[in-house]
């Protein structure tokens, strides 16, 4: 009887923290349909659609948002490929420097963002690397290469061997083996890797703030007008990225329950 | 020939990472640590000197922040362990059919940007905001009341945004934990909490550190918190790190004070990993 009690207070518990979670989720909604009147946005005034209507009126804010998505694309794109590669040579084979591939992986995933920044600033600035989107798209390959690399390994090594073995004992060569049979095997890790990639990369802040020079991206941009007040376009664009971005969580999740 | 092409197969894949890994991480590191024993200013150039007063220099004008983002980062990651531990019990072992439900709820917040979360908390608690504003007309708090730019806004601020990767990790290994042992615990006559303690939690003990992994650093690493809830008293390492470099251009002294954070977190990791083995806390934590 106590058991089930507790229980209950667990599932109550569970869901409050869910609300706390989600809470400041309704807020960024809510504001962006604020009539606000004033500089501030912390107060409600009224409904309205305008910002919508708005949404591209402030040109540096939009440059901000193409700026992201543009690194975002590009980056995922090449951390994708490079981080796939590495993962298959850490699940599959036995070769020197694999102890210290896996340290390399575990310890750019366990440098603090702030540090990875500020050695790559260090890089540039000796380098005398002019800072901008091609210093920013480095950078973001650099901290998601870690999770593409971990996310495909794991699923390589829970690849069953035999496969391989049937597809070469049936006359493939090594290539027709790997696109026919290993690849679309791993291509689910490789697919969860490259979302992971550009949600790290579009939401970054901190280390691209070292090495921006003076491009903006969205979250750098908005961080800059926190003083001077948020326009409401910043949360109308949240709530669509949010939209965006759930959408597509649930339509994959949907998809990969009816293919099993 | 084919013998000698599959055995390069290993190095052809790992070689593109590698040269990132190299120019982009390993040098970079270098590169700072060099930077750090300098001295001079940007107009004059710096000196390679060898000279450890940057260090001196760097402790000893900013141990305040330094000792504050431990404390902040220590506090917020005790705060989480004992938020996450009830939650990612109860779904692990409750969840039933809806567990999948519960994880994508707890993985919403990610699909805002984290310096837009933090902003919105911002909005949630500001002196006049929907939150207090009312309660303040209402003569329910004081006129003066605020959260703002104290150190429970920044603390609440870290709990809030890093929660979920504590969860996660105790769930994956609670999740792993086989309900016969717990059941075989009854049957020998093991009260709720004895089973509890001398069976599930320590079998979720990897879950544990990995949590505290990786939450702790970038807790106490993070700028985007104190800057945003916090006042001019809350200012926490990561804010000085980023005004020394991108505001002063102290290159030596950020430097130096990026890497005494970096050597303090570190150690404290690896004497972790060490004890677990990196490659279990990798899985736990890519799970």
């Amino acid at each position: 009887m106590r058991g089930r009690l507790g229980d209950r207070l667990l599932h109550v518990y569970t869901w409050l923290i869910i609300a706390w979670l989600t809470a400041p989720i309704a807020v960024m909604i809510l504001f962006g349909f604020n009539d606000k009147q004033s500089k501030s946005n912390t107060s409600w005034q009224g409904f309205t659609l305008r910002w919508y209507g708005e949404l591209f009126a402030d040109g540096s804010l939009t440059g901000a948002l193409v700026n992201s998505l543009q690194i975002a694309v590009i980056s995922t794109i090449l951390t994708t490929v490079i981080g796939t590669l590495l993962g298959l040579a850490l699940g599959r084979y036995r070769f020197r420097g694999k102890g210290a591939s896996n340290f390399l992986v575990f310890a750019a995933i366990s440098t603090p963002e702030l540090v990875m920044g500020a050695s790559l600033l260090s890089l540039f600035v000796s380098g005398n690397t002019p800072r901008g989107l091609l210093t920013i798209t480095i950078a973001h390959v650099l901290f998601s290469l870690s999770f593409v690399v971990v996310t495909v390994r794991a699923r390589v090594v829970g690849l069953d061997p035999s496969l391989e073995e049937a597809a070469r004992d049936l006359g493939a060569g090594t290539w027709t083996t790997f696109r026919l049979v290993t690849l679309p095997a791993i291509m689910p890790a490789v697919f969860a890797g490259a979302l992971l990639a550009f949600a790290l990369s579009i939401d970054d802040y901190v280390v691209t703030s070292f090495v921006n020079g003076s491009t903006l991206t969205f979250p750098l941009w908005i961080i800059g007008s926190v003083k001077v007040g948020i326009p409401p376009q910043v949360n109308v664009m949240g709530t669509l990225i949010f939209g965006i971005g759930v959408a597509i969580a649930v339509g994959n999740a949907i998809a990969s329950r009816r293919r099993t | 020939m084919r013998r000698v092409r599959a055995a390069a197969a290993p190095y052809l894949l790992a070689l593109p990472a590698w040269i990132w890994f190299a120019i982009f991480f390993v040098v970079p590191i270098a590169a700072m640590a060099s930077v750090s024993l300098t001295t001079g200013n940007l107009l004059e150039g710096f000196q390679q000197t060898f000279s450890v007063s940057n260090y001196a220099k760097a402790v000893g004008q900013y141990h305040t922040q330094l000792i504050r983002s431990l404390i902040y980062g220590g506090i917020a990651t005790l705060i989480m362990l004992v938020l996450a531990y009830p939650m990612a019990y109860w779904i692990a072992f409750k969840g039933g059919r809806r567990k999948s439900m519960y994880l994508f709820l707890l993985l919403l917040p990610f699909f805002v940007s984290f310096v837009l979360r933090t902003i919105s908390w911002g909005f949630l608690l500001a002196d006049d905001g929907i939150l207090f504003g009312p309660l303040k007309s209402a003569g329910l708090l004081p006129a003066d009341f605020h959260v703002l730019a104290t150190d429970v806004a920044v603390i609440g601020g870290l709990v809030y945004n890093f929660l979920p990767f504590m969860v996660l990790p105790i769930y994956v290994a609670l999740e792993r934990v086989d309900p016969r042992v717990v059941e075989a615990a009854y049957d020998l006559y093991a009260s709720r909490l004895a089973a509890f303690r001398r069976v599930v939690l320590p079998l979720s003990l990897p879950g544990v550190f990995a949590g505290v992994l990786m939450t702790f650093v970038p807790a106490t690493a993070d700028p985007v918190n104190a800057r945003i809830l916090g006042g001019t008293g809350n200012t926490m390492i990561g804010n000085i790190i980023q005004t020394e470099y991108l505001t002063n251009n102290d290159y030596p002294t950020a430097s130096a004070l990026s890497f005494t954070l970096m050597a303090v977190l570190l150690v404290g990791i690896f004497v972790y990993a060490r004890s677990l083995g990196t490659e279990n806390v990798l899985e736990a934590a890519a799970r």
